[in-house]
């Protein structure tokens, strides 16, 4: 990292680039040449980007999974605490542990907490909410939610330079290559 | 036979010559362009309804269910129809959001959003119902398991209780599946505004959205994950609903016909919920292009297949009741069809069996018109069809001098047309403020989302469809 670039809070630097395809490819190129810290932007999921970007596989399932069990061992334990432990009540003779009739309410439990797995853990997994950040800081940035698509390299990577950085992304195309400020 | 098959082509989701730009102008200009009087003007209407409802429930709330037309045999009257006729419209948007998803049905995206508002606000509705008819709404709170001065707990053996867990359970997942969808369209939107108030707003509820890759990895695995708990919990949902029903001893409701009976029922009338509302919502707002005729014809597909499962459900309900050998079972039927509520079940019959059966003509199934006025008569008839279930078995159940005939009071009725001014209130905020088709997901079933359309040069080209040959002249 040099000098210039600690003084200066870069953030790092963001291209522009005209399509999916273009994307994909400048993706590969990025990973291929070492890069590490980089990330792609576009306003929806592009197909195998994850490939292109070595994204390891999402560590959402097992966080789905732990709280869906929480969910239905929970709500289990707590129809059996309240039906059976703390106030049991005699119905006809009819068994307490009455388990097909507690079914209905220990699936939709377990579907409660595995969806707020789903959805909170996929919140987390990303870093959001986040108020701020450094990116949206440049104008161009905008059109990522719309029809722009953008590769930005992180000056936290190791072999970031940002000459070297910004030759190789507009040999890949690139257009609008500007470097972010973290204000 | 010379010609054994033909190729079918897929009919384009987007009419018309889009890219991704116009395609966010479409939708989200709606959002940005001043709001229109007209739709002053409807939520004023919808506004005056809500203020209906509000009545109705203040005057039941100081005075009691006796407001309403319920009498010794006919204990559960409007209150319990209305509520499994608003959770049964509900139904169709989890379906077109889940279920339709993980068919990988991409003509979906073009209704999903609003389809699923459409759930949200008829759970919303639904819920009033048993919240208000359980008398005291004061103790309401004593169907959640929360510890209290008596040290009791509610029976988690009562299909009853079972429904409260169901409808909140999903309530709360419909709502999140919903708000991760609109996530990405927020974020659009903060990025578009102008005004301060417009971004800072957005803003907040895109939660910091930048589309980053990364984050639509888990994005998109967090979707996957939610339409598969989702699609269970549709389906677990209304058969719950049927649970209340056919976990009594009553004839007519004891049959283990009613939870698949239900559900499809319930996707039935939503479909027809959701036709009626895409039909002018496509037409005030322009989107004909997005909501093409060719979605319309598929929705109505749906709409035949549902509409005949439930006739047949209707057929086996009687032979099963004949089969049984049951003599109130037998009864109960021949009255259902002959008795006194004869007229409400020739209307649900006539509805529900016979007009989707239009559909099989291609004409009609694309015919804008006749589709609006047969998803109105399909919601009129699905009404009658939960009417028929409640009110005929319990005013003439097993003893004849018991008997008791129900007509509904003013009350009744203001109720049931008070909850389409909650709904409407409900529907056209979300019109007016937020994107009512998914602008992301939209996009990403482009053809020029998809990298393998571009060539080298990063030129697009539109795909080509490889037509197979025959392999035998003729099979």
């Amino acid at each position: 990292m040099s000098e210039s670039t600690l003084n200066n809070n870069l953030y790092g630097v963001l291209a522009e680039f005209k399509n999916p395809k273009e994307l994909i490819d400048a993706a590969k190129l990025v990973n291929k040449n070492g890069y590490r810290q980089f990330d792609t932007f576009s306003p929806f999921p592009i197909h195998g980007m994850d490939k292109a970007m070595s994204i390891p596989k999402s560590k959402l399932g097992w966080i789905v999974v732990s709280h869906g069990l929480i969910g239905l061992t929970g709500a289990l334990s707590m129809i059996y605490y309240m039906m059976v432990y703390d106030y049991p009540i005699n119905i006809s003779g009819k068994t307490l542990l009455n388990i097909p009739a507690w079914i209905p309410v220990a699936f939709e439990l377990t579907i409660l907490l595995s969806a707020f797995g789903a959805v909170f853990g996929m919140f987390f997994l990303n870093g959001l909410p986040k108020l701020n950040h450094p990116l949206f800081s440049s104008e161009n940035f905008k059109k990522a939610t719309n029809d722009g698509f953008f590769v930005c390299i992180e000056s936290e990577d190791p072999l970031f330079e940002s000459e070297k950085v910004q030759n190789l992304l507009s040999e890949a195309g690139a257009t609008n290559i500007e470097e972010i400020y973290d204000v | 036979m010379s010609k054994t098959y033909e190729y079918v082509k897929e009919p384009a989701l987007i009419k018309g010559n889009h890219d991704f730009k116009s395609i966010t102008a479409l939708i989200t200009d709606i959002n940005m362009r001043p709001t229109p009087k007209g739709w002053y003007i409807a939520f004023g209407l919808a506004n005056i309804l809500l203020f209906v409802l509000l009545f109705a429930i203040g005057y039941l709330v100081w005075e009691g269910t006796g407001i309403w037309g319920l009498n010794a045999p006919v204990g559960w009257g409007w209150a319990i129809i209305n509520f499994v006729w608003w959770v049964g419209i509900g139904h169709a948007g989890t379906l077109i959001s889940a279920i339709l998803f993980l068919f990988r049905q991409d003509w979906r995206t073009a209704i999903n959003r609003f389809a699923e508002a459409m759930t949200i606000f008829a759970v919303m509705c639904a819920g009033i119902f048993p919240a208000i008819h359980v008398g005291r709404i004061w103790v309401i709170y004593w169907v959640f398991p929360i510890p209290n001065q008596m040290a009791m707990w509610p029976n988690f053996n009562s299909p009853l209780l079972w429904d409260v867990f169901a409808v909140g359970t999903y309530f709360t997942v419909s709502l999140l599946f919903w708000y991760v969808g609109l996530v990405p369209d927020f974020a659009t939107l903060r990025d578009r505004m102008q005004s301060k108030i417009g971004k800072v707003l957005y803003g907040t509820f895109a939660l910091g959205w930048r589309g980053s890759n990364r984050h639509w990895w888990n994005y998109e695995k967090a979707y996957m994950i939610l339409a598969g708990l989702a699609t269970p919990l549709v389906l677990s949902v209304h058969t719950i609903v049927s649970f209340d029903f056919a976990v009594s001893l009553i004839p007519g409701w004891h049959t283990t016909i009613f939870p698949p009976y239900f559900v499809a029922g319930a996707v039935f009338s939503g479909f027809a919920m959701v036709l009626s509302l895409m039909i002018i919502c496509r037409k005030i707002y322009g989107l004909e292009d997005i909501m093409t005729i060719d979605h319309m014809e598929k929705m109505n597909i749906i709409l035949m297949i549902t509409g005949t499962m439930v006739g047949f459900a209707y057929l086996m309900e009687f032979f099963m009741a004949w089969y049984s050998g049951v003599e109130y079972e037998k009864a109960i039927f021949i009255l259902r069809a002959a008795g006194p509520y004869a007229w409400a079940y020739w209307i649900m019959i006539s509805c529900n069996v016979i007009s989707p059966q239009f559909f099989w003509s291609k004409n009609l199934r694309r015919n804008v018109t006749f589709t609006f006025i047969i998803s109105i008569i399909v919601n009129i008839g699905m009404w009658f069809e939960r009417f028929v279930i409640t009110v005929t078995s319990l005013s003439t159940d097993f003893l004849p001098s018991s008997w008791g005939y129900f007509s509904p009071t003013f009350w009744d009725i203001i109720t049931y047309v008070g909850t389409f001014g909650l709904f409407f209130t409900f529907f056209l905020l979300f019109l007016r403020f937020m994107p009512m088709v998914a602008v992301a997901e939209l996009k990403g079933v482009m053809p020029q989302a998809d990298p393998h359309n571009y060539d080298e040069n990063g030129e697009y080209h539109t795909p080509k469809v490889e037509v197979p040959e025959p392999q035998n002249e003729s099979v």
